[in-house]
């Protein structure tokens, strides 16, 4: 894991084939919720799953042309560059990530740690077996 | 002439393509200079590697193909030691060892071994009749097997994999490629280039599976079979691994030379360790290891330069990439990811299978990518590469440099452009100037005239804008274009228009409708996305699979979204009918996931709100236990069918719309409709469930069933209009099934079902579904043959693995969590 100076790290959340194509995952780390996409080309971005406007999550909209729109209220966000497009302003953060092959990684400050509520969903969610 | 002693000595170990090149420029630029040699382990001369697809297809010979033959070398004095390996480099005392054992000396040493076909390790790699493709030996080898006209699997869809599996297919065997990813080339291509490609590989009559993963190849002394993750298996007498390649560097690595995927080079083409040079597939320049021609003869020609000291760099080379096969004109360059930065411009012509997409940073061309007419790729690939601003002449650019005079950007230019033969309806064989012709001399100025007169735009419609394009050439100011809206930014065409040719084209995928209409973007938008995906699941129930990708959130996970994240699950009560056990289930469902909020709705449900995604399936799951289904609450499908208690309890109740309401529901859940749809059924015109402002309201009366339709209660307040009053039950359930039909087939997507009567008329539909019984019965008889595929509960699927990766986390590490 290569470590860089302000105390960043890459590190790796998935695999390339787990996010469908024009489609998206969530990754929690720590309190933070990103959204990793990937565009019909195999590109994958990183956004901060909360769109600028209501914070919508943003991982859940319809990914085209380099963009998604929320499912919220329909603000189309750059994926690269995270800011609104046409009429509307705002901006979403945006991580920098990188693809090795099939390993997906983010450059990522060390994750703050949750207490329970999210451990219990998990548990819960992953003893559901896939036939 | 000098004696041979004062020249310098340059060894060359290896003898491709690059190497070749580059000796041709030092030869050219100084035929005194060095004293030449040559060492290869291959025993023969140098041949163009880029043409073993031919001699494979049989198209070309060994001797075709030969770019040095001996003569060459003596003419040119180069020692070329055939069958040769080198073993050893020794970079301090400046000389090389031969596996025989021999020395030589050098004072510029060029190492341009290549590289090697990447094996992948499955079981089964090292049998018999498991081949890679990458040299002459490879060829001979497959063209004897193929001799015996069996069955060949060739593993990579890529360039040298679709190239072997042509010249497979045309030596006599039947030929399926297996590729990892779901398009084609995926690397060179996108995804709408990827599926003409495909299109035109199977029609060649090659197989082709894309997201297939090999698990191992079967056999006991030779190849038997083939087989792939999923389980399936392929038999065949011939394997041929074409998934990549990797540099030759172990000779290098033992000289101590610095590595990484390849050898290290400067912008000299100079590794770690002066006097030695890498050249070509082995080398890595500015963390790029190149494997096609053209950097290798760019790099070919910086090297013969730095050889005959004059001052030159390698900085790294632009890429494309065409495909060898017979019938097949692809070319690819630069990059063509969507940004938000990048703009796109697209052409395609479905007649002549063509699609060109140029991708623009900056007003400069950074990607281009062209099927079925490659003619102009040296222009785009010189733009790129200069990286020109076309911003004068972008208007015209995607028409090719024919196009490109000096006159003002103008939208109808390239209609302009054409020739009077050029053919504008295909349909009809309908040319330009016979459209001009007719324009001119019978004083047509409406489309529908034209249409008329000369067939133009009357048949498929996709030409409709040409034709319009040349009225207004031709009639000026006079002439308004047709009043039709497009569905998108992403086509000029409507719905409805949209709708008729999937019909009358069978188009039967996204991609294949996206070039047949010749879409203007390269994977649809978001407001198009979804329509089509509706469009054709209407239309082809049984054939059409779902693009899930192009759904809207709600129905891709069966909750509706709310404002902060969560969802909202609302099971289905058969008309509004509930009992304790189903009430108890609720309740324990809402106990045991801690769910925030619960509300009675409307539509005479119960909703359960703020319930996390990843609690969904498990959430599903009890539900199901207790006899819940889906409520589709968030679907363009039916959501629910209000009813009063009818005769059954209420004093004035006139039938029993409580048992009607259920049926009806039972009847038309599941379907896809272009909007929301939601029914009710009233005991008596007292109208307790409201049914007056529904999409399909149902007023019992004594002497049966009042049926009305075409009602909203929402943005707009509308009351429902009459469809018809019919006597029984059974009625009452064709009639609505025919009219809930005949809304799926020409609402558009999005459009209520309201406006949809406002747009074509309520007496139209009334006509159709009251009068007309032929009519009714052909509505009703398509819907119960889509019921049959529709009618499955998504909760159901779901909890047993439906889209897992949708809801199912990831554990990475302690605190991370992919969802």
């Amino acid at each position: 894991m290569t470590r860089n100076n302000n105390n960043k790290q890459w590190q790796v959340v998935g695999q390339l084939d787990d996010i469908p194509l024009r489609g998206s995952r969530r990754v929690q780390h720590g309190d933070k919720v990103i959204a990793l996409f990937r565009t019909m080309n195999n590109l994958v971005f990183a956004l901060a799953d909360s769109c600028p406007h209501q914070n919508g999550p943003l991982s859940e909209g319809i990914v085209h042309d380099g963009c998604v729109t929320c499912p919220l209220h329909n603000w189309v966000i750059s994926l690269e560059t995270g800011k609104a497009q046409g009429a509307d302003t705002g901006s979403t953060a945006v991580f920098p990530v990188k693809v090795d092959g099939n390993n997906v990684s983010l450059l990522l400050e060390p994750a703050k740690r949750v207490r329970g509520k999210v451990d219990s969903t998990l548990m819960c969610a992953s003893s559901q077996s896939q036939p | 002439m000098e004696p041979v002693m004062t020249k310098e000595k340059l060894i060359v170990v290896g003898n491709g393509m690059a190497p070749g090149r580059m000796l041709e420029h030092l030869i050219e630029g100084d035929p005194d200079r060095y004293d030449i040699q040559i060492f290869n382990a291959e025993p023969r001369v140098n041949y163009n590697r880029l043409m073993l697809s031919p001699v494979l297809s049989g198209e070309k010979s060994y001797s075709d193909i030969i770019t040095h033959d001996d003569s060459w070398y003596e003419t040119n004095g180069i020692q070329l030691h055939k069958s040769t390996p080198v073993s050893t480099i020794d970079g301090r005392s400046q000389t090389i060892t031969t596996h025989a054992g021999d020395t030589y000396p050098y004072d510029k040493l060029i190492i341009a071994t290549g590289s090697s076909p990447f094996v992948i390790p499955v079981p089964g790699k090292d049998l018999p009749g498991v081949l890679v493709y990458r040299d002459l030996d490879d060829v001979d080898k497959m063209i004897e097997v193929a001799k015996g006209h069996g069955n060949a699997v060739v593993i990579g869809g890529g360039l040298l994999g679709l190239e072997a599996a042509a010249g497979l297919q045309e030596q006599g065997m039947r030929v399926t490629v297996i590729h990892l990813a779901d398009t084609l080339m995926e690397k060179q291509l996108d995804a709408a280039a990827g599926y003409l490609l495909q299109k035109a590989m199977a029609d060649k009559g090659i197989e082709i599976i894309t997201g297939a993963n090999t698990e191992a190849i079967d056999g006991d002394n030779c190849v038997e079979a083939i087989r792939l993750a999923d389980g399936r298996r392929l038999s065949c007498e011939l394997v041929v691994m074409a998934v990549g390649i990797k540099p030759s560097i172990s000779l290098a690595l033992d000289a101590g030379l610095a590595i990484n995927r390849g050898i290290l080079v400067d912008d000299t083409l100079c590794t770690s360790i002066n006097n030695i040079y890498a050249l070509g597939e082995c080398a890595e320049h500015r963390d790029v290891c190149y494997g096609l021609v053209a950097p290798l003869y760019e790099m070919a020609k910086t090297l013969a330069d730095q050889l005959l000291d004059k001052p030159s760099c390698y900085q790294g080379s632009q890429v494309s990439t065409k495909l060898k096969v017979s019938g097949v004109d692809l070319f690819s360059a630069g990059e063509f990811e969507d940004t938000a930065t990048r703009e796109e411009i697209i052409l395609r012509d479905a007649s002549a299978g063509i699609y060109k997409r140029l991708v623009l940073e900056d007003n400069k061309l950074c990607g281009v990518v062209m099927y079925g007419d490659t003619t102009d790729s040296a222009w785009f690939f010189d733009l790129l590469k200069k990286q020109e601003d076309i911003s004068d002449f972008r208007d015209r650019l995607i028409f090719g440099q024919a196009y490109q005079g000096d006159e003002a950007a103008d939208p109808i230019a390239a209609v302009a452009a054409l020739s009077d033969d050029a053919e504008i309806c295909g349909c009809n064989g309908v040319c330009k100037g016979k459209i001009l012709n007719s324009i001119e001399t019978l004083k047509l100025t409406s489309l529908d005239e034209v249409r008329a007169h000369t067939k133009a735009s009357s048949s498929c419609g996709t030409c409709t804008g040409l034709v319009e394009q040349l009225m207004v050439l031709s009639l000026g100011d006079q002439y308004h274009s047709a009043s039709v809206v497009p569905m998108c930014a992403c086509t000029d065409l409507g719905h409805d228009d949209v709708r008729k040719l999937i019909r009358t084209k069978s188009l039967l995928t996204i991609p294949e409708l996206m070039q047949a209409l010749e879409w203007k973007s390269s994977c649809g938008c978001v407001k198009c996305r979804p329509a089509l995906n509706y469009y054709l699941v209407c239309e082809w129930p049984e054939e059409y699979e779902d693009d899930y990708q192009s759904r809207f959130i709600n129905e891709r996970v069966h909750a509706n979204i709310q404002k902060n994240g969560t969802y909202s699950v609302v099971p289905r009560m058969w008309g509004g009918m509930t009992s304790s056990a189903e009430l108890r289930a609720i309740a324990d469902v809402v106990d045991k996931f801690d769910i925030p909020a619960v509300k009675v709705t409307g539509g005479q449900r119960i909703d359960m709100l703020g319930v996390k995604k990843e609690q969904l399936p498990a959430v599903w799951s009890d539900l199901g236990k207790a006899g819940f289904v889906s409520g589709h609450a968030y679907a363009k499908g039916l959501r629910t069918v209000k009813t009063c208690v009818g005769k059954s309890w209420c004093r004035f109740g006139t039938q029993d719309s409580t048992e009607l309401g259920i049926r009806l529901e039972r009847s038309l859940w599941g379907s896809w409709t272009p909007a929301k749809v939601k029914l009710a059924v009233s005991g008596c015109p007292r109208n307790c469930a409201e049914a007056t402002c529904k999409d399909i309201g149902i007023i019992c009366v004594d002497s049966g069933f009042g049926i009305q339709f075409a009602g909203a209660a929402g943005l707009d307040i509308k009351p429902t209009e009459v469809l018809g009053h019919v006597e029984t039950e059974d009625e009452v359930m064709q009639y609505a099934s025919a009219l809930l039909q005949m809304y799926r087939e020409q609402g558009h997507y999005l459009e209520r079902m309201y406006k949809w009567a406002r747009r074509v008329g309520v007496d139209v539909i009334r006509e159709q579904i009251m009068n007309d019984a032929d009519k009714r019965s052909e509505y009703q008889s398509r819907f119960e043959a889509s019921q049959k595929i529709a009618q499955v509960d998504p909760w159901a699927e779901r909890t047993q693995g439906v889209h897992h990766h949708e809801f199912v986390p990831l554990v990475t590490n302690d605190h991370q969590v992919v969802v």
